[in-house]
């Protein structure tokens, strides 16, 4: 009896969570206007998103913008992991807390805090003659800028489980600092580098508030662009745009866990 | 052991340390410091409380009464409804448990957008839950555009950042206690009040600050589910940076909502010294 | 003779398909220290969860000071658990923890009070009051769980394999601590753990297991001297198994050789198991160079016949000093036998070897797989 109520209750927060995606999928195949009928299944919504050289360029920017994003805040990341790793405790937890302040903070005040530096940069660099453009830059950096707390949160115990003794092993049989580091350290630590890669890349996938302060006209990602499109009034469109961003993400993720669990597989063998 | 401390003490490498040292500085907190000059300045950067005032204005104070309301109201019965879930959850026998919990995790990274919109499909005057009313020959009923459907909102899109802390806690929770509690004359009701809820306290509290911070501070929610009708503290907040184009007020209105903010980070960090820190999210 | 206190009836119980425990019969008396003693997997932790309440018999009964409490939920039993991790509940302080099922059942706080001094005066942690189960090393918070458990006046404690993660020396420490215990509460012990020599340091009776089966019940001497089957023989201390054919009553043949023995009943020229203990066979140096026959070499065989008209000879094949004893491989007819004695007979060495007809067990062939001597490859 009790083992039926808790598979209903396991049950109905799933459809809960499932549904509105559902319902979203749904009519992206909706071969009618409003969503009032149900019209028939079409791909017609599917190929004039595709045709929409809008969206087309809004899906480019933001792909673009994630992987750079994403590799430049690994890069940052393991930088900072290595020094992290390296300082007493005391000065470690002071400099992860900063790091980690977009991660804790609100959204909107991490985004309002990125437009008010490069404003106030723009108003600096306008006394020489030159000015801030608002655009890719800017929300590339602000990318790169709350990415990075996720990218040391991946990397950060891999290099902190790092075994000194094999770093110096490979000293000892003649290899320079920086093959020891290519052939064993970093073998070691990749599977918490790429993780946080993928990581960083799906935030940047997702992210709207802080793309939406510091974007600037004329530029959008497919977050912004949807964000503008639904405000005007609903084109089915959008609901083809969402599937295919839901069915990315997910194939994202499923491709994160399959890398976590081939890595494990393989660590058994070391 | 030696080893260790002997490659801890090498000396920091400039090149390694400079570049993340330099971007932490400039683009986390010199825009932090930024808002609070911008908060207590006017537009001719002389000093003024005007700005943090601002908040006692009559619009801006039920925005932000509204916002305290929907999130705290938000927050609890996602705490209510994801409790239950958890503990079944961590319950469950090997590999069952990682993997339906992964299912219900994936939203969590979903883009938010999408998740709210395809709540404001549902909710519409011709939305898909009035027509299946309409179906039924009940009558459509006016969910969107109101405080509680920005509440749904909320709860819809924030319940998996609580289920994922609870269910962490009640993973790590050694059952044996609860065992011990019974074997000692302890009822389950009694159990989950002393033994269980206590132990999980650490997880409850993330849980809590991960969804209240965020719902607090939404505008996104509000546009799409409360049209421009209900307004909360993140959409004035958002128009006076980006419509308005008053810094000065949006920095103030920010810093007060970062009161708020701060509180909820300070009780985390109290009770996030035991935990891996937010290792967990992962 | 103490009543039955509790008295297990035909009690079954599988898990995902595999059968724990079948068809399980077992009494234990009042005041009793009783231990269910295994290797891992045998059914004696399901046992004592079943008998606390944290499992349900598939089947059977538990029967409780003369009332049925199969379906009686634990947190309404008369029984106490030690559980083997301690489960001490870690957000309370030493006093806390202990008060917890005092507090439950509602007594007055000054009853509680006096309750905890006494408990940690009992378990030897007096002052603990305010301690964190955190900062407590092992030992200390074995204690604790203990004391949290008798402090409500149980009829029967269950210790589920408490002293396991402990080191030697505690452990040998907490033994005599526990048994100290018992005597002054005068209640019931129900132990269960898989080391042998702690049950018979501390257990009036043993209940052997293996695969869901009760091997054999009985106080640690009858256990230790007279093995019932080939798994207690060698589950419980070191021993020799060795084939052997009851000739008649009281004359046994091992490997060739016939034997004086002490066991009547298994029969006329029937293949029987014969158990040995290693600190039983006695070692006879046979002088260098002597050959059957000899002066030298009677002289040494006929002190031997003087303990039994039987004797091997065989060779010292390898020798470990064991500081308490020496132990070492003698190979003799074939079968490397293993002898505990504090006289050091070098590596190589000839010599004759026998024992008191007494220290031979003869034991039935083992009828089923559960009782037969489990080999290093099943381990």
């Amino acid at each position: 009896m009790k083992k039926f109520f808790t598979r209903l209750y396991v049950v109905l927060i799933f459809i809960l969570l499932y549904a509105p995606i559902g319902v979203l999928i749904a009519f992206s195949f909706n071969n009618s206007k409003t969503r009032a009928k149900w019209g028939g299944f079409t791909f017609k919504w599917y190929i004039g998103m595709f045709r929409n050289a809008e969206i087309m360029e809004a899906l480019r920017n933001t792909l673009i913008l994630a992987f750079v994003s994403a590799f430049i805040a690994t890069l940052l990341g393991l930088m900072a992991c290595l020094s992290l790793n390296r300082m007493k405790k005391r000065k470690r937890s002071i400099v992860l807390g900063i790091l980690n302040i977009p991660m804790l903070n609100a959204d909107i005040v991490t985004g309002i805090s990125l437009m008010l530096v490069f404003i106030a940069f723009g108003q600096f660099l306008s006394r020489y003659g030159y000015t801030i453009v608002f655009g890719f830059g800017t929300v590339l950096l602000g990318h790169i800028t709350f990415n990075i707390p996720y990218t040391v949160m991946s990397i950060m115990p891999r290099v902190q489980g790092i075994n000194p003794s094999t770093y110096e092993a490979a000293l000892d049989l003649g290899a320079t600092r920086s093959e020891a580091f290519r052939k064993v350290v970093l073998p070691d630590i990749l599977p918490g580098v790429l993780s946080g890669f993928l990581l960083a890349f799906t935030l940047s996938l997702d992210d709207f508030v802080i793309t939406h302060f510091i974007k600037g006209p004329g530029f959008d990602t497919l977050s912004t662009k949807i964000y503008t499109e639904v405000r005007k009034g609903i084109k089915p469109e959008m609901y083809a745009l969402s599937t295919l961003l839901f069915v990315g993400v997910l194939l994202l993720m499923f491709g994160i866990e399959k890398g976590r669990n081939a890595r494990k597989k393989s660590q058994q063998y070391h | 052991m030696r080893c260790k401390e002997a490659v801890m003490k090498r000396k920091q490498n400039p090149l390694l340390t400079g570049p993340y040292l330099v971007w932490t500085a400039a683009f986390i907190v010199i825009p932090l410091i930024l808002i609070v000059f911008y908060g207590f300045t006017d537009a001719d950067h002389h000093f003024t409380m005007d700005n943090i005032m601002r908040i006692t204005d009559p619009v801006t104070l039920k925005a932000l009464g509204l916002s305290l309301l929907l999130s705290a109201l938000a927050t609890v019965i996602c705490l209510i409804l994801a409790y239950p879930l958890a503990m079944i959850l961590a319950r469950m026998k090997n590999g069952a448990s990682a993997i339906i919990t992964t299912i219900f995790i994936i939203p969590m990274w979903m883009n938010s957008l999408l998740r709210i919109f395809a709540w404001q499909t549902l909710l519409e005057r011709n939305g898909v839950i009035n027509q299946m009313l309409a179906f039924f020959h009940l009558p459509p009923q006016h969910l969107i555009n109101t405080p509680w459907a920005i509440a749904l909102g909320m709860i819809y899109d924030y319940l998996p950042f609580m289920l994922l802390p609870l269910y962490n806690a009640l993973t790590k929770l050694d059952w044996n206690v609860v065992n011990a509690a019974y074997d000692l004359g302890a009822n389950k009701r009694q159990t989950f009040f002393r033994v269980i809820v206590p132990l999980t306290m650490p997880g409850i509290v993330s849980g809590i600050t991960m969804v209240f911070v965020p719902a607090l501070t939404t505008f996104v929610i509000s546009d799409f589910l409360g049209g421009s009708k209900v307004l909360l503290i993140g959409n004035i907040i958002d128009q006076q940076f980006t419509q308005v184009g008053d810094w000065n007020v949006g920095s103030g209105l920010s810093l007060v909502l970062m009161v708020f903010i701060l509180i909820s980070m300070a009780i985390m960090q109290h009770y996030e010294k035991e935990e891996e820190g937010a290792a967990n999210i992962l | 003779m103490s009543n039955k206190l509790i008295d297990l009836q035909h009690i079954s119980k599988s898990f995902d398909g595999q059968l724990v425990l079948d068809d399980l019969n077992l009494y234990i008396r009042e005041n009793e220290f009783l231990t269910l003693l295994g290797p891992s997997g045998c059914g004696k932790t399901t046992t004592l969860r079943i008998l606390g309440g944290f499992e349900q018999p598939d089947q059977g009964s538990v029967i409780f000071d003369g009332k049925d409490i199969t379906s009686l939920a634990p947190n309404k039993r008369q029984l106490n658990t030690v559980f083997q991790k301690y489960a001490l509940f870690t957000h309370m302080n030493v006093a806390d923890n202990i008060a917890f099922g005092l507090r439950i059942r509602k007594k007055p706080e000054d009853y509680i009070r006096d309750k905890i001094r006494y408990a940690l005066k009992l378990v030897n942690l007096e002052g603990f009051e305010n301690r964190m189960p955190d900062s407590l090393s092992g030992g200390q918070q074995q204690r604790i769980a203990i004391a949290r458990a008798i402090v409500n006046e149980p009829k029967v404690l269950l210790l589920d394999e408490p002293l396991g993660a402990l080191d030697l020396k505690l452990r040998k420490d907490m033994q005599y601590e526990l048994i100290r215990l018992k005597n002054e509460l005068g209640i019931t012990f129900i132990y269960v753990t898989h080391d042998q020599e702690e049950a018979l340091t501390m257990s009036d009776t043993i209940v052997v297991m293996n695969q869901g089966y009760i091997q054999q019940i009985g106080t640690p001497e009858d256990i230790y001297n007279e093995p019932q089957n080939a798994f207690v023989a060698d589950f419980i201390g070191d021993s020799n198994i060795i084939d052997g054919t009851m000739v008649r009553d009281r004359l046994v043949e091992i490997s060739g050789v016939k034997f004086a023995c002490v066991d009547v009943g298994f029969g006329t020229n029937k293949p029987v198991d014969v158990v040995i203990r290693p600190e039983d066979l006695e070692l006879y140096a046979i002088p260098e160079g002597a050959e059957k026959g000899s002066e030298a070499y009677d002289k040494v065989a006929s002190r031997a016949y003087e303990l039994n008209p039987g004797y091997f000879e065989g060779v010292v094949t390898d020798l470990i000093f064991k500081g308490v004893h020496y132990e070492m491989d003698v190979e003799a007819n074939g079968y490397t036998w293993l002898v505990h004695s504090t006289k050091m007979f070098p590596v190589g060495s000839r010599v004759l070897m026998n024992l008191d007809p007494f220290n031979i067990q003869i034991m039935n062939k083992p009828e089923s797989e559960d009782e037969q001597a489990v080999t290093m490859n099943e381990m």
